[in-house]
């Protein structure tokens, strides 16, 4: 990983340059249709207090009872960070009272948890890769809500999603910029959703962040950290780290100190202030609740699951690149969300040829079929042309039915009129001119035509493109391209 | 170990309790007292010993991942002292 | 009527099926009983409708030949077991008025087997107490009476409803639960005889919680064959609670009167306090005598670490209490205490809604969980647990069947007398029956005679995990040698 290894970030300060050293706890929803410890729904929305069972609403007596497709999910999660599965776990309660919290505790798990220590590799631009320690990751109950603004004097409780399964996965303090923290959570999120073990909808909270920043002269001792809470946005995050690393490093710089706190990001004036309502202490007075045994299953559970698993972005990426040829910058473009994945996957599927065309059609997904799909903001699940008929056009140029120019033609075709691409060139006779005869008079004519040209050319062959151009042109874009260079530079003696 | 009046708040405090200052001497002497019953524990040796999670000793079943419950806020909140449209309602939050 | 009422439940099981009498008849004698009874204080709330209503049903099941194994039998309910549309406080204030849309697994297995509910009775707040008296609806008296005297005596606690009612005849038996020995002191102190299953034996679900790695439900009747009927009833395995066991539910009742030759039966040497009173002493070895005339096998047994398991049960049992008890906050059911902020509305319910024993131990316990004493205490506290465990594991490894103790240090006592002063005082009430709870083991309570005072004494015998059968078979021995005891009716002509 070192001959890769970027430099951290600094920033520049009036005592000279700053090191931040980053954390994340993010909690990621696990996917399941029922919550962690009832049988009430995990659906998004729904009526005040409708997915709520009498478990949820921590009604006296109530006891819960673990679903198995969380713990599932938490092991699958925890084989696709490369972490240590315990077999026993334990899940233990932490005290608080909060009014989103009806039992007045949290179901979570604190000494022991599901999964151990793991890792990520996380992609920066140039090349350029950070791996990142996961320390654990735990299942807990998510909280209800609260809502201020249905009164001016009293907040509403909600517990539709009080219950929910929540992944923690804490990270090791081993990210240095918010450009490497953003890129840590893309990562992550692309994991969780590779795995299906995550829905990854940061806009619905089914992924939130908790930033822990702090600054250090480079090499230095860490510095006091404060935590920014609950961030459901990448560019937020990236945001919060650059805010409050510059605030650490203005106090310290003025002589100040940094105290230990929890703080909110505030997206609007873009910086982070001190959460007054959580100032007091915390004392959660964690102890294994007894309501529930410990958690365990066997080694051949998890390498059942193990065997299971998806390929993975980071394997598919190496399977791309190595099997048909592609950047690895074009193929962590295309395994970076699971649905570009899939969707070149699928237009592989499709070729006739894949050892020879797998490049060329990463090549139109990504610029091509991207490219459009993000000028009219669409999303891929939304393309107008499916796999099948890019597969098709790809066919089309790999065995040179059509020019590339042409396929832009017949891709404009398809995108916007549908249709079938083979028989579009045929119906429409964009086919590629190959006829060697035909082709031969065009260059003639041109050639006759223009004798200042051709004595340039003579002397400066780069300039043969003028005539490649020319006949393209007068063939309509159809003439086999190939066919036009090799007769040119016969003709022109070059 | 024994208890000060500051901890008893602390702890009346922590367990959302309100305590008047009244109190404190008072609940000072009880916890001061079950503090001192229990303090004999402290010349048994535990070492090596590990401690009791579940007094039966069984594996723990497991819920298939089926939606069989809720869809009854009346239910949940008919014992409410105040609701609004099937919310609780509680003093305004400041966050 | 006033014989409907002094029948044991397997009596009144023949009576319904021979149609001697009618479920109805048998539950307004009763409800005529509790009436004339309201002195004793053993019922929170009487529910004479809906006894009336599921008698009725039951009598129309009877005469179908439908009737379950508890057809027509009128019961009470400990106000810790939830029990739907019908008020549930635990005794606590701040539960209020608390009305639950759901009915405890152990109650809907009684109606299931055609029980009838006559009301919910009275016990210590919470389930926190030895004699009854933390109770937000005020202290039950016990049946008994010292031989010459009008004080008024706790029935033990915190099933002191159940155990009071079961004695005065008011109901046939009872629910009840035991944290720390709330069955089987109740029943000591009432002569009645009270089962404290294995821990898992019986389904927590519904039932308002008080340290949920103790608590366990069970029955209190006035014969070891009612208790195995009841019980019958009452365990088994229930996917709501985690905790309870897949394991099949044993007739009970064909353990009681099978021969318990050849059993050995462990005296733990540590049972025999300093200072304990002579005729309990005379008591504890009469028992032995009766189970050796039976055709058991006495062992002199060492349970060393006996004297640690009270103190641990103060750290254990109020640590999960604390947060057992936190979700009582005014916010979705029972009292609520306005404040200015949510702070304040916490602070001022949970203030005004806990009484003192309850707020004592949820303090209690919350130090004990809070920073830097986890270790110290709690953790402390389950580890001298395993050891405890380890003790009875070991005693039942060397071939004992049985363990036979004294089941209180005392016989009943005034209401007012103890634990005023020092809280202490009361819980050494539990010496002999928390062990068993810290183990997780089953035990029983069997009155076995009388004090100087005419107050009556009960044994208690530990069994195995799971080994309920031996229990019942053991306790009739003990039952057939002492004979039974029934209070004199004082409180009041029955209708
Ligand atoms: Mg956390
Ligand atoms: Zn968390």
């Amino acid at each position: 990983m070192n001959a890769s290894v970027k430099p951290a970030k600094l920033i520049k300060g009036q005592t000279g340059d700053w090191e931040v050293v980053i954390g994340l706890e993010v909690h990621a929803q696990v996917t399941s249709k029922s919550k962690l410890f009832s049988g009430a729904s995990t659906e998004f929305g729904g009526e005040p207090n409708s997915h709520v069972s009498l478990v949820d609403a921590a009604m006296p007596g109530m006891l819960p009872v673990i679903n198995e497709e969380c713990v599932r999910q938490a092991v699958r999660t925890g084989l696709g960070l490369n972490a240590k599965i315990n077999l026993r776990s334990v899940f233990d309660r932490k005290n608080y009272f909060y009014a989103d919290s009806p039992q007045g505790y949290q179901i979570s798990q604190y000494k022991s948890p599901v999964v151990g220590e793991g890792e990520v590799v996380v992609e920066l631009g140039g090349g350029h890769t950070v791996t990142v320690g996961i320390e654990r990751l735990h299942l807990e109950q998510d909280a209800g809500k609260l809502l201020h603004d249905q009164s001016p004097t009293m907040s509403c409780v909600d517990l539709n999603r009080c219950g929910v399964a929540l992944m923690e996965i804490v990270s090791r303090p081993d990210i240095r910029d918010a450009e490497q923290a953003k890129a840590y959570v893309a990562k992550l999120r692309s994991i969780l959703r590779y795995l299906g073990t995550c829905d990854g909808d940061m806009e619905k909270g089914s992924l939130r962040a908790d930033v822990n920043v702090s600054v250090r002269k480079p090499g230095g001792p860490l510095g006091t950290r404060c935590e920014i809470k609950n961030m459901n946005s990448i560019n937020f995050i990236g945001q919060a780290i650059e805010y409050e690393a510059r605030r650490q490093i203005e106090i310290i710089e003025d002589g100040g100190i940094i105290e230990q706190e929890t703080r909110l990001f505030d997206p609007d004036k873009v910086e982070t202030r001190s959460m007054r309502s959580k100032e007091e202490a915390h004392d959660y007075r964690y102890f294994p609740d007894p309501d529930l045994l410990p958690l365990e299953f066997t080694q051949s559970y998890v390498d059942e699951l193990r065997s299971q698993l998806p390929e993975l972005p980071d394997q598919k990426k190496a399977r791309f690149i190595g099997g048909f040829g592609l950047s690895p910058y074009d193929a962590g473009v295309l395994v970076a969300e699971r649905e570009s994945a899939d969707f070149y996957e699928a237009v592989l599927a499709g070729l006739a040829d894949k050892a020879r065309d797998g490049k060329l059609a990463a090549n139109w997904v990504i610029n091509e079929l991207f490219g459009r799909l993000n000028k009219e903001g669409r999303d891929i699940a939304a393309s107008p042309v499916s796999a099948a008929q890019l597969a098709a056009i790809v066919d089309l140029i790999g065995e040179a039915t059509i020019s590339g120019k042409i396929a832009k033609d017949l891709f404009e075709i398809v995108w916007t009129e549908g249709g079938d691409p083979r028989a579009l060139v045929e119906a429409r006779g964009m086919k590629q001119v190959t006829d060697l005869g035909a082709i031969e008079k065009v260059i003639d004519d041109i050639i006759a035509a223009n004798p200042d040209k051709v004595a340039q050319a003579k002397a400066k062959p780069q300039l043969a493109g003028w005539f490649v151009g020319q006949v393209m042109k007068s063939s309509g874009g159809k003439a086999n391209p190939q066919a036009v260079n090799d007769l040119l530079k016969a003709k022109l003696g070059i | 170990m024994s208890v000060d009046a500051a901890t008893v708040r602390r702890i009346a405090h922590l367990a959302r309790i309100a305590v008047t200052e009244a109190e404190v001497p008072h609940l000072q002497g009880e916890l001061n007292a079950m503090l001192a019953f229990v303090e004999q524990l402290s010349e048994v040796n535990v070492e090596g010993v590990e401690p009791m999670t579940s007094v039966t000793p069984m594996a723990m079943k497991k819920r298939g991942d089926v939606v069989n419950d809720g869809e009854i806020a009346d239910d949940v909140v008919k014992n409410a002292p105040e609701t609004q449209n099937h919310f609780f309602l509680v003093p305004k939050v400041v966050e | 009527m006033t014989d409907l009422t002094s029948m044991t439940i397997a009596e009144a099981r023949t009576g319904l099926a021979r149609k001697s009498f009618t479920a109805l008849e048998l539950t307004d004698a009763h409800l005529a009983a509790m009436e004339a009874a309201r002195s004793l204080n053993a019922f929170v709330l009487e529910t004479p409708d809906q006894a009336r209503a599921m008698a009725g049903a039951v009598d129309a099941k009877i005469a179908k030949g439908e009737g379950g194994p508890l057809a027509g039998i009128p019961l009470g309910i400990k106000d810790l077991f939830a029990t739907r549309d019908v008020r549930t406080t635990a005794c606590s204030k701040i539960l209020g008025n608390f009305v639950p849309p759901y009915e405890s697994t152990v109650t809907s297995q009684l109606w299931r087997d055609g029980a009838v509910m006559l009301g919910k009775l009275n016990n210590d707040e919470f389930a926190m107490g030895s004699s009854n008296e933390t109770s937000c609806f005020g202290p039950v008296v016990n049946p008994w009476r010292r031989e010459g005297s009008n004080t008024a005596l706790v029935p033990g606690g915190s099933s002191g409803g159940s155990a009071s009612a079961v004695a005065a005849l008011l109901c046939m038996g009872a629910t009840a639960t035991d944290t720390g020995g709330s069955i089987r002191q109740p029943a000591a102190f009432t002569a009645t005889v009270g089962v404290k299953p294995t821990y898992g034996r019986c389904s927590r679900w519904g039932i308002v919680a008080f340290a949920s790695s103790l608590d366990q439900a069970g029955p209190i009747a006035r014969t070891n064959r009612d208790a195995a009927i009841l019980l019958r009833s009452m365990a088994g395995h229930d996917p709501k609670d985690t905790t309870s066991v897949d394991r099949a539910v044993p007739d009970y009742e064909a353990a009681i009167g099978k021969s318990v030759k050849g059993m050995k039966i462990g005296i733990p040497r540590e049972y025999r306090l300093d200072g304990m009173p002579a005729e309990i002493e005379k008591l504890w070895s009469e028992g032995a005598a009766w189970l050796k005339a039976a055709g058991a096998e006495l062992v002199d047994v060492s349970l060393p670490h006996t004297k640690y398991a009270l103190p641990a049960y103060y750290i254990v049992a109020p640590a999960e209490a604390s947060s057992n008890l936190a979700r009582y906050d005014g916010v979705r059911y029972g009292l609520r205490v306005p404040g200015r902020s949510i702070g304040e509305l916490y602070e001022n319910t949970r203030a005004a809604g806990f009484g003192d024993e309850v707020r004592r131990r949820v303090m209690i316990g919350t130090y004990v969980l809070s920073a830097g004493y986890y270790d110290a205490y709690y953790l402390r506290a389950q580890k001298v647990r395993t050891l405890i465990k380890r003790d009875f594991e070991e005693c039942f490894a060397s071939g004992v069947n049985a363990i036979l103790t004294p089941a209180t240090p005392s016989a009943a006592f005034g209401v007012g007398e103890k634990g005023g002063a020092d809280p202490i005082e009361m819980y050494l009430n539990d010496i002999f029956t928390v062990t068993v709870n810290m183990a997780g083991l089953p035990g029983i309570a069997v009155p076995a005679g009388k004090d100087e005072q005419g107050l009556p004494l009960g044994l208690q015998l530990i069994g195995r995990p799971f080994d309920e059968e031996t229990l019942f078979s053991l306790g009739e021995v003990v039952e057939q040698a002492a004979g039974r005891f029934t209070p004199p009716n004082w409180w009041g002509a029955k209708a």
